[in-house]
């Protein structure tokens, strides 16, 4: 904490000189206000944060943190920061990506950086459709989603990106929303602290091309139903239903009666985690959020950095001398 | 027993090739008798030839596995147009290898694996060594497998390892034949089974047996001399092309003072690189094995935008791949090198065989415009020196940088002098440290009027936080801008510092100084077009040669030296692609001649097509 009075920074320090072009109502201003007031918290010098990006209308977002950033190219950001992080580890990595981006054309950089743990902290902004191309359906779009590209509605099944993530080993899974600040930055919070790669996926608004679509947990008249907060240690329920494990079953069940299972994160064994996943489909009807899965296991930076340390170590002699050595290796001979 | 007296002659050249069943260990036996004449001071050149399945089935053709020697008392340049001798383990080494092989050569095959039904692997009705149909070649024939059994007999080693040990019986008469030193393959055999003492032993006596057969049996009656090639003072080490690739970026990375990141797939035949490059963490190099070529390249740039010497290693699909990333890098104006290995294609082609099919790609192949520098190897110690050269463009003008190899050069090996390390280029780098406007202000676009560089401001920098990306940037503050004036100004502007980059003037080797004819190439061909020049001009014949290392920007004196010649001959391993540059670039008539068989040039070959331009116009 001392650092953070010592750093004294403020939201503001976090905004950058350029002006916010997403469009008015978008849910990516509440997720930039929110991360913006957040990394004071952090206590990290902002020139120790990279933001790195893919494309999309949320892959702007470094442009609009005064941070260090990138704006690559599609897909590709997971795959950037990987060898960002992997030789910096000073640095606090954040990487921002769509549906569209994380899912679609860089869904092999995602699911090997989560594999790898590598210490990244990845927020996906899902708002189920293609924003900067204007309305296309997305990996995540719900079947049959009628769009400029699908008039007669889409043919292919969504990607639970949570699912997804776990089955990717991820280490730390979680979800969020855009209009609920305070849930929000908590989901980040625990992101931040997290050593390994910290998969967060929050539920975006695109009020032009697909307005509406979280409303059913959003709105105050329908959420307390359909909305399931996770909390650590707290049993899980949706307005009077309980989250229960039914005898013999695989997975978990909402049900009137019964023993609400009581959540906990730092379960090793995915299954659970999992298992909260797929209370919701695409249809929202019991959709948890908050933290799925937090476990720790050794990132990808940190072994290969050790290895690389470790050789440094046993080496003797300067820089120059290792090399004149390594010239002079193996069968030589001299002509005089 | 009395060895009974053997003549002994005196060659100035002999190419040797070793062929037999990739499970015959013939790498390591052509690698050996290299390394023997590499001790002796032979000028020496060499290329190997492997199947390109991993384990065809044993006895087949496509399992055929060859490593070729070329070695000499001057100076050569190529590994040799055709093998004066050839060891055949089979029938399939002695079919695969045959044609290649010019009337008189020798031929020493092993005896034991002439079986029926290794004969009728592969289409050999009657046994060629009964039938006549070797009558223009000196064969001997050798029961290397069973002579190889015999001397092991009291070894107690198993059947299956004294089999296997029949190479060093051929390692051990080869080199008795051509007089080779053989301490360092002993020296080899212990380190190589040092868990083994069983198999050194049995290696060592294997390879003694060959020596002896030679020295004491009346099948050979001639022994050979080659003495050592009047070579440059120093220290040599013979190496391939993949190898000094390698050791240049690691040498690169101490010279830079920065770490070195690799981002790479495996893919044939860069791979080498990554494995060569994964030993050498001491000297603060990591390696990444991506899940594809994009993340490679991807990291790799990631790493550079960290402030380290990004590096990834490919062959042409692989580059193919990486296009959309190399673009990103050209528009951020980071330091970049990319490895493209080429490769036989389009699609995977032929990934054992070499072509220089990548040139355009290269050049041109990307979305938009984006220039960059394109740098390629001539010869397998040329790489080290290649790299460095690579890195330093890379370094100074922060610019992504092709590194064009090729087959050929990566895996075919030659004497190296090893250069004297603090020699090497000085290739430190200043990172920017605090802000480069009077008021105080960070624009990351603001270039160093020299070598109009961007500054390199790593993340972890205070004050300097800054954005980049691939949209369209304004000049100096690197802003996003969609102004069609700062459009045109920065897509010209990225051009002209690629070009600007100052690059050494071609030379060019007219001895004669009266050719009409210039003959230019670039890459690999280096060896096949001196070989063929000299050739010529022994001869009688004048012929210049000029070489081109710099293929983006080109050397700002090629187009006068085009202009000095009557007649301009271009070739290439492809369709032309250098040839339609020059073409286009100088608007000088260049004649294109091209091979595209995924075999290197021989020499011959460019010797009477020179010839006949030369003669005939
Ligand atoms: C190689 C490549 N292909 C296609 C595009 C076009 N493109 C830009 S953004 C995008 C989809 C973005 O969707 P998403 O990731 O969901 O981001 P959003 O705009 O919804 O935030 C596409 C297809 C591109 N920029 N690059
Ligand atoms: S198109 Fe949608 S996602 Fe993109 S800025 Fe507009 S509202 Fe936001
Ligand atoms: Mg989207």
């Amino acid at each position: 904490m001392a650092e953070t009075i010592a750093l004294k920074l403020t939201a503001k320090d976090f905004k950058s000189d350029q002006e916010v072009r997403w469009c008015p109502g978008c849910g990516d201003y509440a997720i930039l206000a929110a991360v913006q007031q957040f990394m004071p918290e952090l206590a990290i010098p902002r020139e120790n944060i990279v933001f790195v990006s893919g494309i999309g209308c949320s892959s702007r977002f470094p442009y609009y943190m005064n941070t260090y950033g990138m704006h690559s190219i599609h897909g590709r950001a997971p795959a950037i920061a990987t060898g960002l992080s992997a030789s910096r580890p000073d640095l606090s990595v954040w990487v921002v990506t769509g549906d569209g981006d994380a899912l679609s054309i860089g869904g092999n950089h995602l699911i090997h950086a989560l594999r790898r743990n590598v210490n990244l902290k990845i927020l996906l902004f899902n708002n189920r459709i293609y924003g900067l191309t204007k309305g296309q359906y997305s990996p995540t779009s719900e079947i049959g989603k009628i769009t400029k590209s699908t008039p007669a509605g889409s043919a292919d099944s969504p990607f639970n990106p949570l699912s997804l993530a776990l089955g990717a080993e991820a280490t730390f899974v979680a979800r969020t929303i855009d209009s609920d600040r305070k849930h929000l930055q908590s989901v980040l919070r625990a992101a931040a602290e997290h050593e390994g790669s910290a998969f967060v996926e929050i539920y975006q608004n695109c009020n032009i091309f697909n307005d509406g679509a979280f409303d059913l947990i959003k709105d105050p008249a329908t959420r307390d139903e359909h909305l399931i907060r996770l909390e650590q240690g707290q049993p899980i329920t949706v307005g009077k239903y309980n989250v229960v494990h039914p005898e013999g079953s695989f997975g978990l069940k909402v049900q009137e009666g019964g023993t609400p299972i009581v959540h906990d994160a730092t379960v090793q064994d995915p299954a659970y985690a999992f298992a909260l996943t797929r209370l919701s489909g695409s249809d929202l009807n019991t959709t948890p959020i908050g933290v799925f899965r937090n476990v720790r296991r050794p990132s990808y930076d940190e072994i290969v950095r050790k290895q690389v340390l470790d050789a440094k170590t046993q080496a003797t002699g300067s820089p120059e001398e290792m090399l004149d050595g390594l010239l002079n290796a193996g069968d030589t001979w001299t002509i005089l | 027993m009395a060895a009974p007296a053997k003549r002994v002659e005196q060659l100035d050249r002999v190419v040797i090739r070793f062929a037999g069943d990739s499970g015959d260990g013939m790498q390591l036996t052509g690698d050996r008798f290299t390394s023997e004449t590499a001790q002796l001071g032979n000028d020496i050149s060499t290329l190997p030839n492997f199947p390109a399945e991993i384990r065809a089935p044993a006895g087949t053709l496509p399992g055929v596995s060859s490593f070729q020697v070329h070695f000499a008392d001057y100076d050569i340049l190529t590994p040799g147009d055709a093998p004066n001798v050839l060891v055949a383990m089979n029938p399939a080494a002695l079919k695969a290898n045959l044609a290649d092989l010019p009337a008189g050569a020798d031929i020493i095959v092993n005896t034991d694996e002439f079986t029926r039904r290794n004969l009728a692997k592969v289409g050999y009705a009657e046994s060629p060594l009964e039938d006549g149909s070797l009558a223009e070649y000196a064969v001997h024939p050798v029961a290397l497998t069973s002579l190889t059994l015999g001397a092991l007999a009291e070894s107690g080693v198993s059947k299956k390892d004294g089999e296997r040990a029949k190479n060093m019986f051929a390692l051990g008469l080869l080199s008795w034949m051509y007089s080779r030193p053989f301490e360092s393959t002993l020296r080899f055999l212990e380190r190589k089974f040092a868990k083994r003492p069983d198999l050194v032993a049995a290696n060592k006596t294997a390879f003694q047996a060959g020596w002896n057969y030679g020295e004491t049996t009346e099948a050979f009656s001639v022994r050979y001399e080659i003495k050592p090639a009047k070579m440059q003072p120093g220290t040599y080490r013979n190496i391939t092309g993949n190898q000094a690739l390698a050791l240049g970026l690691v040498a690169a990375a101490v010279r830079s003072r920065l770490p070195l990141f690799l981002g790479a797939y495996p893919i044939t035949p860069a791979s080498d690189i990554l494995h060569e490059l994964s030993k050498h963490k001491r000297f603060g190099v990591t390696t990444m094995q991506a899940e594809d070529e994009i993340a490679a390249i991807g990291a790799a740039l990631g790493a550079a935008y960290g402030g380290a010497l990004g590096v990834t290693t490919t062959s042409g699909p692989g580059v193919a791949l990486k296009g959309e990333t190399i673009s990103l890098a050209i528009a951020l104006e980071l330091p970049l090198v990319i490895v493209d290995v080429q490769r036989a294609g389009p699609s995977t082609g032929m990934p054992t065989k070499t072509e220089q099919a990548d040139l355009n790609m290269a050049l041109f192949g990307r979305h938009g415009e984006a220039p960059l520098a394109v740098i390629a190897p001539k010869s397998p110690s040329d790489c080290f020196h290649a790299a460095l050269e690579a890195a330093r463009i890379a370094l100074t003008y922060r610019t992504p940088v092709i590194l064009l190899s090729d087959n050929y050069v990566a895996n075919g090996s030659e004497p190296w002098l090893l250069p004297s390390v603090d020699e090497l280029p000085d290739l430190r780098v200043e990172f920017a440290t605090a802000p480069n406007t009077e008021d105080g202000r960070f624009l990351p676009y603001l270039r160093d009027p020299e070598t109009m560089a961007r500054p390199w401001a790593v993340p972890g920098t205070p004050g300097l936080e800054h954005r980049i990306g691939g949209l369209e940037k304004a000049d100096k503050t690197g802003d996003i801008s969609y102004d069609p004036a700062n459009h045109e100004f920065m897509v010209r502007t990225r051009q002209a510092r690629i070009e600007a980059i100052p690059v050494p003037d071609v030379d060019v080797e007219d001895p004669d100084e009266n050719a009409q004819v210039l003959v230019l190439g670039w890459g690999s061909t280096y060896g096949p077009i001196g070989a063929a020049c000299r050739a010529l001009r022994q001869r009688g014949l004048t012929i210049a040669q000029a070489h081109l290392r710099h293929l983006s920007p080109l050397p700002a004196n090629l187009g006068e030296v085009l202009a000095g010649y009557e007649k301009v001959v271009v070739p290439e391993m492809n369709l032309g692609q250098l040839a339609a540059v020059i073409r286009a670039r100088y608007l000088v008539d260049a004649v294109p001649f091209n091979q595209i068989s995924g075999l290197p040039f021989t020499a011959a070959t460019l010797e009477s097509m020179l010839e006949d331009v030369v003669k005939n116009g």
